[in-house]
């Protein structure tokens, strides 16, 4: 596919094949042409996608957080649970790329420097130096601690870890027990990802249900959602979010905290859902092309598969897309105030609760390192949602 | 205009009812009470409890009925009393505690919102207007990075920078010495020193949506006939562009009042956290943390009124705006 017919898709739209032939342009009955009107919604709205660059990339760089998050173990130098009392608070340490050799020569190959405490002779405060004589070569693929794939298939190959299997390496610091924040960073990716995931999918659930019913129904059905959802947003959602919290049992096992907060951010999230179902539900029913179906003889379900999910399936996607970054953002600012997420579970917000004394952060600003994931992941899923919605109403 | 105004206050009662019921319903959701954990503690010194302190504590705080029952009792004492009922934490009545707090947390509400409509209205015709401009990229760059930072985050960064380069503590609303004083002029000037931090902080994620809505809105109107028949008769830029579009594109400001004062209401509950000011946000953690279950809710109760007084405020601001809005209005 052209530029040229690449344009062509963004001024015309799919149904307007009699305009085109009124225009009586050549290339339109070209073989690209041919393609353009033969091919599926899907298609279509993949080549209009791909024409906003910025919302690719977006989109690729989302698609590698998930798989790193999904394959944490590998990404990751080691088990993010490991300690190590002496490293604690340790800085960053850069990689480097080569070495001079005794000669003058330069000498390709990865390795960071060792650390050294030093300790203030006045104030006995211990602050790490990196140790220019001691030199830790790192590898990609080395073998590391062992861990599962997927808690499936044990493995041992690491992307990056250093050739000796107990040699410092914290490449983004280590937190207040010595464990090593990129580690950590990575893993906790698994928690924040998903628990946006499944928490809108579940408000998509609720609000498809609750929305499509009330859209369909109508009448006092209709009406009773509809002061429903306007009165649960008409409440801020922090303080919602925060006493419904407060509600979840300490004594309760990660597992089912992790369930706990994932339903109370969606019991808010559903509205917004519901809302926007049945708004199109509303306004589909009245489109020409439903119209014409229904005087063509279809019957309701064929209309109803046929004609009304695909034209608004797409722009689900495009509203589930930029639910994620929402319920994300709830998530770690729970997390964040303590009525979240605890450890043991390792999430973003669980790992920013840590930067939360001015004291530590002046000390060790690599604490914040979890808030630049945050930031990149629900920037890439702004993006990405804002090039899936242009993609998915033609209208637009 | 009345009739739509006394419609919307009408409209309004039941969500402010409902409003209470759900703040009650939450705090009394937890299992166990403040007077189980107070009680624990008490035994824990090696002191005891006998039941017959148990239930007078019980009968003082009203929580030897059934739950609706207290909710009613709470309600009744709010509305004919004023009395929100008593803070076992701190062992005041919570409308003793509440009200300066709250106070202040709509003084930085309210200077947030300005902060964010003076600098978002520029910024968004001069986006608008010089679109694809290299002024309109970094804006909208911007815009996208504020929209996705979290407020405490943003407020961490804030923080570690000026004490690391300023070598000042930007947490707090007052300066010690105005703490805990009456309101005087020269306290106003120190609230408004300080203020401007936590509301810069509060104002990016709006702001940056704000300048979105607004230049979208613009953007709508430039490309209209009627701007371009104004251009043809040769009105100057200026003058054409303050006479029609911009007023048209000021709506959102007011439309967006609602949703904003949510989101503010929700960021100043964490941001306050972090910079430790004086308003409600770190008084409702510890009352949520502590299950001190009276101050929780009269919290999560006003600020949830207090976000829904303030749409309909921006509401009928609106409709007076703008009288297609309400005529439109009359007919739901």
């Amino acid at each position: 596919m052209t530029q040229e017919s690449a344009q062509l898709l963004g001024q015309r739209n799919v149904a307007d094949e009699a305009l085109v032939e009124e225009m009586g342009e050549p290339e339109a009955t070209s073989a690209e042409g041919e393609e353009f009107f033969i091919a599926s919604q899907w298609q279509l709205m993949w080549w209009r996608f791909r024409r906003h660059k910025l919302a690719l990339i977006s989109m690729i760089v989302t698609i590698a957080i998930y798989v790193v998050a999904i394959f944490a173990g590998f990404f990751a130098p080691f088990d993010p649970r490991a300690y190590s009392a002496k490293y604690a608070y340790a800085p960053p340490q850069p990689i480097r790329f080569y070495d001079r050799t005794a000669d003058g020569g330069i000498k390709l190959g990865l390795y960071i420097y060792d650390y050294k405490v030093e300790q203030d002779p006045e104030t006995y405060k211990r602050t790490f130096v990196y140790d220019t004589d001691r030199k830790i070569p790192v590898r990609f693929f080395a073998e590391g601690t062992p861990y599962t794939i997927l808690g499936l298939i044990p493995a041992r190959v690491r992307l990056l870890a250093p050739v000796e299997e107990n040699a410092p390496m914290f490449l983004l610091g280590a937190d207040r027990l010595g464990r090593d924040m990129l580690s950590r960073i990575i893993f906790g990716a698994q928690i924040s990802l998903s628990i946006g995931l499944v928490g809108v999918f579940l408000s998509f659930f609720l609000g498809i249900i609750i929305g499509g019913f009330a859209g369909y129904l109508g009448g006092l059905l209709d009406e009773v959602v509809q002061r429903l959802t306007e009165f649960l947003r008409s409440i801020p959602s922090i303080p919602l979010w925060l006493g419904l919290s407060a509600a979840v049992p300490p004594g309760w096992d990660p597992l089912m905290v992790y369930f706990a907060i994932t339903v109370i951010l969606s019991l808010r999230g559903w509205t917004g859902m519901a809302r926007v179902v049945r708004g199109r539900f509303l306004s589909l029913r009245e489109e020409d092309f439903i119209l014409a179906a229904q005087l063509d003889g279809a019957s309701n379900w064929r209309i109803v598969v046929r004609y009304m999910v695909p034209s608004f399936l797409s722009y689900i996607i495009a509203r589930i897309t930029m639910a994620v970054p929402g319920m994300i953002l709830g998530e770690t600012s729970l997390s964040f105030l303590g009525l979240g997420l605890r450890p043991p579970l390792i999430s973003w917000g669980v790992l920013l609760k840590e930067a939360q004394l001015v004291r530590v952060l002046v000390s060790s600003p690599w604490l914040l390192y979890p808030g630049l994931a945050v930031v990149l992941t629900v920037l890439a899923m702004n993006f990405m949602g804002d090039g899936l919605r242009d993609a998915a109403d033609p209208y637009a | 205009m009345l009739k739509y105004i006394a419609r919307r206050v009408f409209v309004m009662i039941p969500t402010l009812l409902g409003i209470s019921l759900l703040s009650f319903l939450i705090i009394s959701l937890p299992p166990g009470s403040y007077l189980e954990a107070y009680i624990a503690q008490v035994q824990a010194t090696g002191e005891d409890v006998t039941q017959e302190e148990i239930d007078q504590l019980e009968a003082r705080f009203g929580l030897d009925k059934p739950v609706p029952v207290q909710y009613l009792v709470w309600m009744k004492n709010i509305l004919t009393k004023g009395d929100f009922g008593i803070s076992f934490d701190w062992g005041r009545p919570v409308a003793e505690l509440i009200w300066d707090r709250l106070g202040l947390t709509v003084a930085l509400s309210f200077s947030t919102m300005i902060l964010t409509w003076s600098l978002a209205f520029p910024i968004a015709v001069f986006s608008a207007v010089k679109q694809y401009s290299i002024g309109d990229y970094i804006v909208t760059f911007l815009g996208f990075i504020g929209l996705a930072t979290p407020n405490f985050l943003l407020a961490l960064i804030l923080m570690y920078l000026s004490f690391k380069y300023l070598d000042t503590d930007v947490g707090g609303l007052f300066s010690t010495e105005y703490m805990g004083q009456a309101w005087t002029w020269a306290k106003v000037v120190d609230f408004l020193k300080h203020v401007w931090v936590p509301a810069v902080i509060l104002g990016v994620g709006g702001t940056a949506g704000l300048i979105r809505t607004v230049r979208a809105n613009l953007l709508d109107e430039l490309h209209k006939p009627y701007v371009r028949t104004a251009r043809s008769k040769g009105l100057p830029e200026a003058r054409l562009l303050a006479k029609y579009p911009l007023r048209l594109a000021l709506n959102p400001f007011f439309s967006t009042v609602g949703w904003s004062l949510r989101g503010l209401v929700s960021g100043a509950t964490i941001v306050s956290v972090v910079l430790s000011l004086p308003t409600t946000g770190p008084m409702l953690l510890r009352a949520l943390k502590a299950q001190d279950m009276y101050l929780a809710g009269s919290f999560i109760m006003l600020l949830s009124s207090m976000t829904v007084i303030g749409t309909l405020v921006s509401d009928i601001i609106l409709a007076a705006v703008d009288p297609r809005i309400r005529l439109g209005g009359t007919e739901g």
